[in-house]
């Protein structure tokens, strides 16, 4: 434990447990309202779209992680939008919105002259390299939706559980879809500084399933949902920090193994019981 | 007719996508009414059903509801249309059916979770309260769903092929409750057993892209086919049958 506390007379890493924890709660209770409503591949679309911005960032010289934003809440609302208007299918406008955003990252991110250095970062995250301001929003964003699920959490739960149910009660279903869409897209934007563009789905999803194991309640999810995925983040800086390996890769590595231990814990307890 | 009208159905035609599903529909919903919807496959019942309830617009016509019904109708779907595996607790899917309005912001108040107590007290599910609903069986979980529907305490209830996945026992029970309900609210049942409901309901709707309204619960064979109305009548020994003769 000491050589780890000693890491945080760095402010690097200090930023680092900051992301670590704030990322843990927006992703535990936004990745709880994805699994419940099993809109996994739609997150994913989000956040593959959100690198076209990324791009359009470095091009035009301005902070990617901005245009990662507008792509992201654009991309949810639009694939919302445009599946119900449209007769394309929901899936393959997700398909369409996912690859175009690709595209568009790698154009852009080709045209601009030089070297990007920090690309891979945002490909596969870089919790060391979190900045004070990338803190700061994290923190706003974390409150925003804390305070979203505390205020809305009847219409929220009622919603993604039965929504043609809602509609007959006159819920205003779609503005509260759209709400969420968005939150979902800027908890994935700002996740990719910790986890990157290609992994950030794990922290939406593996805390939330392991919950499960134990609990089949949305808020109890919730709650252990975030738990885990705080000890998930802080062990796998841990030993990206020892072993000098990836941060992205090695926080996964930590949440698998946990759900692992979680589904043999719960193997044991039903043995014991029966 | 001097009872209290719900909702009033004037030529209506509706459907999905420039493909007409119901064609000229009339129908009125009274008070007392408890209307059993038959008819085939894909011949509009669930349409009809989504038209009361304002899920969907007609494409022609007008449909009014009246004052007593614009705070609520109580609704049981589909089986096959709810995720089973969904995180939610009994509780919590019967209290939802109390919630209403466009506020965004809201809380259950004392009043409205008393109803759901009592209800799930009535429907002896109350100790299943805090189980999830992905444990429960096909019965129990219709039982919930009738409960959501009525924790409101609407005036019309519409029940969307409420026997479907339950145990005979359960089919017997619930028509019998839903007979009870009928003193102080209108029911719209859709079944695909004209059979079974024909002893419960009052009167019967004939729904296969247009609607034949039969103001009484006896139906032959004959009307059926003359109604072109392919609807399999099952027979069952211990409920009474009655045929009578083909009237113009």
């Amino acid at each position: 434990m000491e050589p780890f506390l000693e890491a945080f007379q760095y402010s690097f890493m200090q930023n680092a447990l900051l992301a670590a924890i704030f990322t843990s709660i927006s992703c535990g209770i936004i990745g709880t309202y994805i699994v419940s409503k099993r809109i996994v591949f739609i997150s994913g679309g989000i956040t593959h779209t959100s690198f076209g911005g990324i791009g359009i960032g470095y091009y035009m010289g301005f902070n990617p992680l901005l245009g990662a934003a507008v792509f992201a809440v654009l991309s949810a609302i639009g694939i919302e939008y445009f599946s119900r208007k449209s007769e394309i299918r929901h899936d393959s406008m997700i398909g369409i919105f996912w690859s175009f955003g690709m595209a568009l990252g790698i154009i852009f991110i080709f045209l601009t002259p030089g070297y990007a250095p920090n690309l891979m970062s945002y490909l596969f995250g870089s919790i060391l390299t979190v900045s004070l301001t990338d803190t700061w929003l994290m923190l706003g964003l974390s409150l925003l939706i804390i305070l979203v699920f505390l205020l809305m959490f009847r219409p929220i739960l009622y919603i993604a559980y039965d929504e043609t149910y809602a509609r007959t009660r006159n819920i205003p279903v779609s503005a509260m879809k759209y709400l969420l869409m968005a939150l979902v897209g800027l908890a994935i934007v700002l996740s990719i500084r910790v986890i990157g563009i290609i992994l950030v789905i794990s922290l939406m999803t593996i805390p939330q399933t392991t919950a499960n194991i134990f609990t089949k309640k949305f808020k109890t999810i919730m709650v252990y949902a975030v738990i885990t995925a705080l000890i998930g983040t802080l062990a796998g800086l841990f030993v990206s920090y020892k072993m000098d390996i990836p941060s992205g890769a090695s926080i996964i590595f930590s949440l698998v193994i946990l759900f692992i231990i979680a589904k043999i814990v719960k193997l044991i307890q039903r043995r014991s019981l029966s | 007719m001097n009872e209290t009208k719900l909702v009033d159905i004037e030529h209506v035609y509706a459907g999905y996508d420039n493909k007409i599903v119901l064609k000229d529909v009339n129908l009125s919903i009274y008070q007392k009414d408890f209307i059993g919807v038959i008819g085939p496959n894909g011949g509009g019942k669930t349409t009809l059903l989504k038209l009361i309830l304002g899920l969907l617009k007609p494409s022609d016509g007008k449909i009014h509801r009246y004052t007593s019904v614009s705070s609520g109708i109580g609704y049981l779907p589909q089986y096959s249309e709810i995720d089973q595996k969904f995180p939610i607790t009994v509780r919590n899917v019967v209290l939802s059916g109390a919630m209403t309005g466009k506020k965004l912001i809201f809380k259950h108040t004392r009043k409205q979770k008393q109803r759901a107590d009592e209800l799930l007290e009535q429907m002896g599910i109350a100790h299943l309260q805090n189980k999830p609903i992905g444990e429960l069986s096909g019965g129990q979980l219709q039982r919930v769903f009738l409960c959501r529907a009525l924790v409101s305490d609407p005036n019309l209830l519409i029940l969307d092929e409420p026997n479907t996945f339950v145990d005979n026992a359960f089919e017997g029970e619930l028509y019998e409750i839903l007979r009870e309900l009928n003193r102080s609210m209108a029911i719209v049942m859709v079944s695909h057993d004209v059979g079974m409901i024909s002893p419960y309901v009052k009167t019967i709707a004939c729904v296969n892209e247009t609607l034949h309204y039969h103001p009484s619960n006896k139906i032959t064979e004959q009307q059926l086919a003359t109604y072109n109305c392919p609807i399999q009548l099952l027979a069952h020994g211990d409920v009474p049958h009655t045929v009578v003769k083909k009237h113009q």
